[in-house]
């Protein structure tokens, strides 16, 4: 089962009791001792290095606090609160940009992986173990790599990308041709060129999903008179949506960190026209340029709030869309 | 009921006829497809192969190729295709003018100038086919790569055995042992990958570097690595959930404690999960970025691959044949361990992902 499964599985069985606790036998206490030992590195880590933090950081953003100054820290309640969501307009103004790139990258990562996965599951396609072997390795490329590669790929003049353009015959190369990192029109269409050479795990895992598709499914649709396109989509679709679920949570995720794309293209100014000013490019100018610790726990927080609400909105939505099978509705 | 035998046949090979043509159309589309896809892969190889006024010349060839040029009489002149009635000839270019020019023809010198009438400027150079395998050794220097690269292995090595000892154990404690708010806890595990990591990275920093001291080296990076990470618990754990209990059950018998069954009976039968996890986390320290850019701050000798290149790209922006050899040294490693383990790797990415 996926992770998320069986997530819901733990949460199905969850004895939320302490006296259950009290009244384990000699051989139970024992394994409990031992579970608990073999599990120690992942507590003491959680504790260490997730839990406290947690708290820490929302003290944290009570406080004016600047880390070259930890003497002049001075509680200022929900003052960091107010500035983040009521003064600061740089917040909102992050958070639309973050989600607007979301709207435009999701859906054509998602698609494109789904799409490629269909591809390479085709029993039409010759040499299906070596084309997915070469429609993977762009995901093995580092993330700064390929940021480098197609940040020259996409010149306007003398990048491919530009120039096979214009072989169709649409006009795309020179200064008043398609200027993919200047225009504050494409931008995000060129952002999201880069990361579809990170699909490669959302490719595999829609494949296996689709290998696990029973083939007698198509037959009985074919025998019915179903076309391939009414195949994929009253078929293929549903039975991948907890692959589709899977890949979108952790996506969203994803993208409310989205960071190093427009970091190494440049340094987090904005280029073009603010057009880049992702949320998590200000946290980390308010936490780490200026070290201005209170201010960036808040914008962490409020970070955690958002994916958090996302992310149960999502598992919520989830159960009038993804389709488990084996399960009576 | 010859005749029908022979139309069965007849519709046999039609729709063979049928599938062989669409064999060739979804292969050939695919082809397109991964053309497309790989493209930004070839340019970088290919460009990083150029010389660096090449790669900044829309008008130059797609390969690697220099402008020759002709020596005469002790002097350095470039070879231009010229238009004549007798077809293009190569010839170089001695004396510029601005209606007319001198030329020399490199096949035949002896013969002397050749007057020609147009502008020179509208002529292009003749180019051969030239490789620059130097960029190689020149970019790896400059950017000091033999430093960079030895950051990242002892950075990846070193994380890779504490993240895969401690993931492993606690994968163990939860695939096999009863404790209460076990289910609570392993919830809480899968709660950590939605959990956005800038959310703890303040204070962590704030303890890391003003507590501890520890700006500018590895340590932040390396502790928190050694207390094992979710996606490795989870994968491991469903691993182990696969080994029959009897093996470990004859290892108690024989008197071999917990610790002793661990290691010695469940690890061993967990080696290729063992090595997709360890794949994984090489993986990811040699991508690792923001971590080392906000904990090395200001210590440059402590780099790893990603964040010097990212230097290196701001500083030399405009070398860019230097800049793409240097990031195609950096996508070898990984592609290699890649296409030599990709069973193990693709199976443990699939078991994270898929309802099995």
């Amino acid at each position: 089962m996926d992770m998320f499964t069986e997530f819901g599985t733990a949460r199905g069985q969850a004895k939320w009791s302490l006296r259950a606790a009290f009244r384990l036998t000699g051989a139970q206490r024992d394994e409990a001792k031992w579970g608990l030992i073999f599990l120690s590195p992942w507590l003491i880590g959680f504790a260490l290095f997730y839990f406290a933090p947690m708290i820490v950081s929302f003290l944290f953003s009570l406080y004016d606090f600047t880390l070259s100054a930890p003497d002049e820290a001075r509680f200022v309640g929900l003052e960091n609160w107010v500035r983040m969501l009521a003064r600061d307009p740089n917040t909102w103004e992050t958070l639309f940009v973050t989600f607007k790139f979301a709207l435009i990258s999701l859906p054509i990562g998602m698609v494109s992986a789904f799409l490629l996965a269909v591809l390479l599951n085709s029993k039409h396609l010759m040499g299906r173990n070596v084309m997915r072997t070469l429609f993977y390795a762009p995901t093995m490329v580092p993330l700064i790599a390929a940021i480098l590669i197609w940040s020259r790929v996409m010149n306007p003049q003398t990048g491919w990308l530009n120039q096979m353009i214009e072989l169709t015959g649409i006009h795309a190369v020179g200064m008043d041709g398609l200027r993919w990192l200047d225009d504050p029109n494409l931008i995000y269409l060129a952002y999201t060129f880069i990361g579809l050479w990170g699909i490669g795990n959302a490719i595999l895992i829609n494949l296996a999903s689709l290998q696990g598709v029973p083939t007698e499914m198509y037959e009985a649709a074919s025998i019915d008179g179903a076309g391939w396109l009414r195949q994929l989509w009253s078929i293929t679709v549903p039975m991948v949506t907890p692959v589709i679920f899977y890949n979108l949570v952790l996506s969203v995720v994803g993208l409310l960190q989205y960071f190093i794309v427009p970091w190494v293209l440049n340094l987090g100014s904005g280029y073009p026209e603010g057009t880049t000013n992702f949320y998590m490019v200000y946290f980390y100018k308010q936490a780490f340029t200026f070290q201005n610790m209170g201010y960036g726990a808040t914008l962490a927080w409020f970070m955690f709030i958002i994916g958090l609400a996302i992310t149960v909105l999502l598992f919520w939505s989830g159960r009038f869309w993804v389709y488990y099978a084996g399960e009576n509705r | 009921m010859a005749a029908k035998r022979k139309n069965y046949t007849e519709y046999e090979l039609s729709k063979r006829r049928r599938d062989l043509l669409l064999q060739a159309a979804v292969t050939l589309f695919a082809l397109v497809v991964l053309a497309v896809y790989l493209m930004p892969m070839a340019y970088g190889v290919i460009t990083s192969l150029k010389t660096k006024a090449q790669t900044s010349d829309p008008g130059a060839p797609v390969w690697p190729a220099v402008a020759i040029n002709f020596e005469y009489e002790g002097d350095d002149y470039d070879v231009l295709q010229v238009p004549t009635e007798s077809g293009i000839r190569h010839w170089a270019l001695v004396k510029k003018g601005r209606r007319a020019s001198e030329f020399i023809d490199p096949a035949n010198p002896a013969a002397g100038v050749i007057e020609w009438e147009g502008n020179w400027r509208q002529l292009e150079p003749v180019r051969e086919f030239d490789v620059q395998w130097d960029n190689y050794p020149r970019a790896w220097e400059t950017i000091d790569f033999a430093r960079l690269l030895a950051n990242t292995l002892i950075y990846a090595f070193v994380t890779m055995f504490g993240t895969v000892a401690a993931s492993s154990c606690a994968a163990y404690g939860f695939a096999r042992f009863n404790f209460p708010f076990k289910n609570v806890l392993f919830m809480v595990m899968i709660g950590t990958i939605v959990l956005p990591p800038a959310v703890t990275l303040v204070p962590t920093y704030a303890f890391f570097v003003n507590v501890l001291g520890w700006g500018g080296t590895w340590l932040p990076l390396i502790v928190p690595a050694m207390f094992g990470n979710a996606y490795n618990i989870f994968l491991l754990r469903q691993y182990f959930l696969t080994i029959p209990r009897e093996m470990e059950e004859a290892a108690q018998i024989d008197g071999a404690g917990r610790v002793r069954t661990f290691v010695s009976v469940i690890l061993p039968q967990a080696v290729p999960a063992l090595t997709a996890v360890s794949l994984f986390h090489f993986f990811f320290a040699w991508n690792d970025f923001f971590g080392p850019l906000i904990y090395l701050a200001g210590n440059r000798d402590a780099n790893p691959i990603t964040v010097g290149l990212t230097e290196f790209n701001g500083l030399y922006s405009t070398e860019t044949q230097l800049i793409l050899a240097a990031a195609v040294i950096s996508m070898i490693p990984p592609l290699l361990i890649f296409f030599l383990a990709q069973r193990v790797f693709i199976q443990g990415i699939v078991v994270t992902g898929v309802d099995k």
